[in-house]
């Protein structure tokens, strides 16, 4: 019996090593290796509080332990009466004089890193870019650079960046949980937080307020490149043309397709749209967010977007209605929107 | 001594309408009500001041309200408050048919109190074309004003229904908490509407 | 059920139609105890939907819209279904009997107040038959809710609105009861505590509801009516419904823990054979928590946009709940310190519960930081946060409080050893299945996802999470084959197997339908135990045996109901065509009318005769 028990604590100790070693998860999405500033703040608050709270904890627990041992009725004793105490002033002032400092402890870093993570006083001078949600997609505008983008946010290192977010549809919650905690995406007043990344890299960004069908696919990227590297694909992004003719005939038959059927909902170049702008579609990390990069990926999308993001804005296209995209033109499109390459700077300069 | 005995005894006591034990209950627990309905206003009344600027192109409490009709509605319904504390009091004398008289005249003033708020939201919806529909401000508006509206219409059958109830035995132990209650209810609304009026109508029009 | 075999043999129609129209608490109490006890597990059965949906990653056991219905129903009838009216079980069990009193103070509305939670119950699941349930959520944020399709969200509207009318009626009764209904003796600080914190969770109810039965309507006439509360097209504002939800949300929280604390305390204190430690520190704090309880909803709203000012006076004052709460814990402790510990099925719950809430405690101070929350917000750790708190705090009293007042409700003793399996599974299943969730949380994953993603980490924390809950699926069959078990073959007690301290242990298991033959005088804390040790075997009645008073059976309440939940489908589907509205005029005219009815019906009661309690005693 005794040696079965030790067995079964060894072995859950041993399991707990091992989660505890994996337990900060995957580079660049968990919370608990920051890669940006607002990510810092919080773990520094979280390390704060669950350290005070340890130690309530093992004081708790100590007690708890050594009453069910010493106090556990014993054989033969069924019938004893303890004394009947019916309290102590002096213990009782004790634990609630010392919860209390300790929460002062935690209250006041807590404050300050609430209003500094709230700080708009350098709004002015920072890069800002206008996040719009929408089920299920994310959407970026530049309005100094006169930029529009989708799906992949590209940021320089190091710079503090002023997110201005609103909702088109439902509430949406803005969350790239290495670089940042989140922020709401109303739909009825804009929301600012700002973020700064630490390294370069491509973060996972992902929605965190319930938003429909597809909420758990509607994913992000966050690219942090250098300053250099950004100015660059600033200026590339500018220039996309819309109207470039691509090499291949097959991708020339795609535009007009792509002219035909999809252009009144996308955008290439730097025109306002209502659904994803495409313009470096071809530098995209993944497809509609959570899709792998590849052309059968993306026919596949064009032709049953449903079955890879249930509810999503593309399932009212006409083109879906009256089945005017065969097979073959969801190849042709998809070479024209592969091809769209707007920059040298992609997410893999980002590493 | 049958129940019957018990709850008509010869002499009223002071305060008939606690006078059992479920006269007491009623009584507290119609008090604990108010206090729900008090939140229950409350939270009306905040998402109204949360929304009342929110015309959306549409009317603003400018434009709809004049205060001349509802100084009137006011008048009638802070007098018929009145009116009701007089039946309470004729109540704890044990005189029935003053009573009676009293609750008919807060109905009478309720009835046209209320008859003066179906004009207005007649005349809103006809003249402006303001509904619940035209903008958050006039589901705000008619939501809260309606709440208040429907509470009157409650009250006004809750103390006709204990009139004609009881027309015939007169009082007793066992409705005398009933009428005292229905009474408190109507000061409830009352109060709501001095509420209503200065934050829905006297900051409406400023 | 025991107590129907136990007075005479009766037909089945006729213990039909006594349930039907009973206005006893503790036949109220049993309904409450089924028909929670029958939502449960199918909240249950939703959960273990859920987990299995989340075994691996990119998994399509569920579709996306079905695993959206399936949560938000599972939090729904978790909070509303089962966990409100079990709570309400126990207080319509014992809170009369420990008072000494021999009902409640409104009878009637006691029996009304359950036909609107089961009506409400039932329409609030309608949806899974017509085609969809709720699928906005439990928290149903516009404008999500608001827009959503189709007639799921009506249904939770309309049964949330039904339901909610019941728990009022049920919360303003306790709190007459106990302030009116006390026997001689019995001051407010000689109440046991469950009766007390069953008093402050009745204030909660009476001030917090009503919050939510505003944020009901406005959702009901944005989606059935055209307003525009929620809608920002119309200049509305969906932030509104997040205050209003969340100022009912928060202190519902409190509704269901502070009884929660309550069942703890008298089972320590039975079963250390010692009185409770810091009785009086023990009331205020749970007064303290009911009143903070209603100073912090907007800590749910960290992430809103309210503003750092905002954040940091809510997240302030939320901290400050963890000291009153802390002043339980120590409490206890002390109680059990220097005990006489008989660790039985009840006690092993409520020794569970010290550590685990104790955790789920931690965890809420750290959901206080607001620039913590940051990240914790709408992710696994919150999941995990409240799962511990309800599940750790609530659900684990509510197993303590079967097992403990079972004997008083129906005579028989739970079977011990299943007692104990049962415990185990499910408290071992429980920290497998949620201790791991915080950790998944941190490590990026948001709660309400349908599917993660391969290569996000998060593969190994859902499988043991997943393995947890079947382990707690064991101990809750394991539990229903004891209540069978039990009820087919355990043996009868007395009045007093556990050797308790307080009045519902000092009459007969089950009581008479009259509870006490003669009011006890109450002579300080504990009343019993005072008794006990000064060598009495009952309590010293306070009066002679004369006549009793007691309330008439009613039907009335369920046709109330009844009307409701049929104006409740006319409301609904008059969007399509106003032919409908005919139902509402169905339905309000049949609930109106039993209104009417039961006013100008007098209604005086009956009387028990004195002799008959005489002779009653002699047999």
């Amino acid at each position: 019996m005794k040696d079965w028990m030790g067995k079964i604590r060894t072995l859950s100790l041993f399991s707990l090593m091992v989660l505890l070693l994996s337990a900060c998860g995957r580079d660049n999405l968990t919370a608990l290796v920051p890669k940006g500033y607002g990510a810092e703040e919080s773990l520094r608050i979280i390390i704060i509080t669950i350290t005070v709270m340890i130690v309530v904890f093992i004081v708790v627990m100590a007690i708890f332990v050594f009453v069910l041992l010493k106090y556990r009725q014993k054989k033969g004793q069924e019938n004893m009466v303890p004394k009947q105490t019916e309290g102590n002033k002096t213990l009782e002032i004790v634990w609630t004089v010392i919860p209390i400092l300790l929460l002062i402890v935690i209250a006041i870093p807590t404050v300050a890193t609430t209003y500094d993570l709230a700080d708009e006083s350098a709004k002015e001078d920072s890069l800002n870019i206008n996040v719009t949600g929408e089920q299920f997609w994310w959407h970026f505008e530049y309005p100094g650079e006169e930029i529009q983008t989708s799906q992949d946010l590209y940021i320089p290192v190091g710079q503090k960046v002023y997110l201005n977010m609103m909702s088109t549809d439902v509430i949406h919650s803005f969350w790239v949980p290495s670089i940042s905690g989140k922020m709401d995406v109303n739909p009825d007043n804009e929301n600012t937080m700002y973020i700064e990344a630490y390294e370069e890299g491509v973060y996972w960004g992902q929605c965190a307020e319930f938003c429909g069908d597809s909420h758990s696919l509607m994913d992000f990227r966050i690219v942090v490149v250098s300053q250099e590297e950004y100015d660059q694909w600033v200026t590339d992004m500018q220039n996309v043309d819309p109207d470039a003719v691509p090499e291949s005939t097959t991708a020339q038959e795609g535009k007009a397709l792509f002219e035909q059927s999809c252009i009144s909902c996308h955008a290439v170049g730097n025109t306002p749209s209502v659904g994803p702008n495409l313009s470096n579609f071809g530098d995209r990390t993944m497809i509609a967010g959570v899709l792998e990069h590849s052309e059968e990926e993306l026919v596949e999308w064009i032709l049953n977007p449903a079955s890879k993001k249930p509810g999503n804005g593309m399932l009212d296209a006409p083109y879906l209605q009256d089945k005017s995209v065969s097979q073959e033109d969801a190849e042709k499109i998809a070479d024209y929107l592969l091809q769209l390459k707007a920059s040298e700077i992609t997410p893999d300069s980002a590493k | 001594m049958s129940e019957h005995d018990v709850l008509n005894p010869k002499e009223m006591p002071l305060n008939p309408e606690k006078a059992t034990l479920e006269g007491k209950n009623k009584f507290i627990g119609f008090w604990f009500f108010l206090g729900g309905e008090t939140v229950l206003f409350a939270s009306l009344f905040g998402t109204y001041l949360a929304l009342n600027g929110s015309t959306n192109g549409g009317s603003s409490s400018q434009e709809l309200f004049g205060l001349e009709l509802v100084f009137i509605m006011t008048m009638l319904l802070l007098t018929s408050s009145l009116t009701s504390v007089y039946a309470m009091y004729h109540m704890k004398n044990n005189d029935f048919k003053k009573m009676q008289i009293w609750l008919g005249i807060t109905v009478a003033l309720g009835l046209g109190f209320l008859g003066f708020e179906i004009y207005e939201f007649y005349h809103y919806i006809h003249h402006y074309e303001f509904t619940l529909r035209s903008s958050a401000f006039g589901s705000a508006f008619y939501t809260l004003v309606g709440f208040h509206g429907g509470h009157v219409v409650f009250g006004l059958s809750w103390i006709i229904a204990l009139m004609i109830r009881n027309a015939k035995r007169g009082l007793n132990l066992y409705n005398a908490p009933k009428f005292y209650i229905a009474s408190l209810y109507w000061h409830f609304i009352d109060v709501v509407w001095v509420f209503i009026f200065t934050v829905v109508y006297l900051m409406g029009v400023l | 059920m025991s107590t129907m075999v136990a007075t005479n043999k009766r037909s089945f129609g006729s213990v039909l139609w006594d349930y039907l129209t009973t206005v006893d608490h503790k036949k109220i109490a049993i309904l409450y105890l089924v028909a929670g006890g029958f939502f449960f597990i199918v909240g249950g059965l939703e959960a273990m939907a859920i987990r299995w949906q989340l075994v691996t990653p990119m998994n399509d056991f569920v579709s996306a819209g079905l695993y959206n219905e399936l949560i938000t129903m599972h939090g729904t009838k978790m909070i509303f279904l089962a966990a409100m009216p079990l709570i309400f079980a126990f207080m319509n069990a014992v809170v009369p009997l420990q008072i000494g009193a021999r009902d409640v103070a409104f009878p009637f509305l006691n029996s009304l107040g359950f036909w609107l939670f089961l009506f409400g119950g039932i329409m609030l699941n309608v949806g899974w038959i017509t085609g969809g349930a709720a699928d906005a959520g439990w928290t149903a944020y516009a404008p999500l809710s608001t827009t959503s399709p189709g007639e799921g969200v009506d249904y939770y509207v309309l049964g949330l609105q039904i339901s909610g009318a019941g728990t009022l009626i049920g919360g303003i009764n306790f709190l007459v009861t106990i302030v009116n209904m006390r026997a001689p003796g019995m001051t407010y600080m000689r109440m046991p505590l469950f009766t007390w914190t069953a008093f402050v969770a009745s204030a909660l109810i009476l001030f917090a509801f009503p919050a939510l039965t505003v944020g009901l309507f406005l959702m009901m006439f944005d989606r059935l009516f055209g307003s525009g509360f929620f809608d920002p097209n119309m200049g509305g504002n969906s932030v509104i419904w997040q205050h209003l939800f969340w100022i009912f949300g928060h202190p519902e929280v409190y509704i269901l823990a502070l009884p929660a604390f309550g069942i703890f305390s008298e089972i320590i204190a039975t079963f250390s054979r010692k009185r409770l430690f810091g009785y009086s520190a023990m009331v205020f704090a749970t007064v303290l928590i009911g009143f903070l309880g209603f100073m912090v909803w907007a800590h749910h709203m960290f992430t809103v946009g309210m503003g750092p000012a905002a954040n940091s006076i809510f997240a302030v004052a939320t901290m400050a709940i963890a000291i009153p709460t802390g002043i339980k814990i120590f409490n206890w402790l002390f109680t059990l310190w220097g005990g006489n510990i008989q660790i039985n099925t009840a006690m092993l719950w409520s020794l569970g519960f010290i550590p685990t809430f104790t955790l789920g405690g931690m965890t809420g101070v750290m959901v206080a930081a607001a620039s913590a929350d940051y990240q914790f917000h709408d992710s696994y750790f919150v999941v995990a946060h409240f799962h511990y708190v309800i599940v750790g705090g609530v659900v684990f009293a509510l197993f303590a409080a079967t097992h403990y007042w079972w004997p008083k409700m129906f005579g028989k003793i739970l079977n011990e050893t299943l007692g104990k399996i049962t415990f185990w599974f499910f408290f071992i299943g429980f920290h497998m299945t949620f201790f791991i969730q915080h950790f998944l949380g941190l490590m990026g994953m948001p709660r309400r996802y349908w599917v993660y993603k391969e290569g996000q980490g998060l593969d190994l924390g859902n499988a043991i999470s997943t393995a947890g809950a079947f382990l707690m699926a064991i101990g809750t069959i394991v539990l229903l084959y004891n209540v069978i078990i039990t009820s087919v073959k355990g043996e009868k007690v007395g009045g007093d197997p556990w050797g308790a301290r307080t009045l519902e242990w000092a009459i007969p298991s089950p009581p008479p339908f009259y509870n006490f033959k003669q009011l006890p005088l109450v002579r300080g804390l504990d009343p019993l135990w005072i008794e006990k040790t000064e060598g009495r075997d009952g309590m010293t009645p306070a009066e002679p045996i004369g006549d009793i008073h007691m309330p008439n059976n009613s039907f009335l309440p369920f046709i109330m109901s009844l009307g409701f939940f049929i104006a409740g489908f006319g409301f609904i589907y008059q969007k399509y065509d106003l032919a409908w509205l005919s139902l509402v005029f169905i339905g309000m005219g049949i609930a109106l009318g039993s209104m009417l009815m039961r006013s100008v019906k007098d209604d005086l009661g009956y009387h028990i005769h004195k002799e008959d309690l005489v002779k009653e005693a002699k047999e």
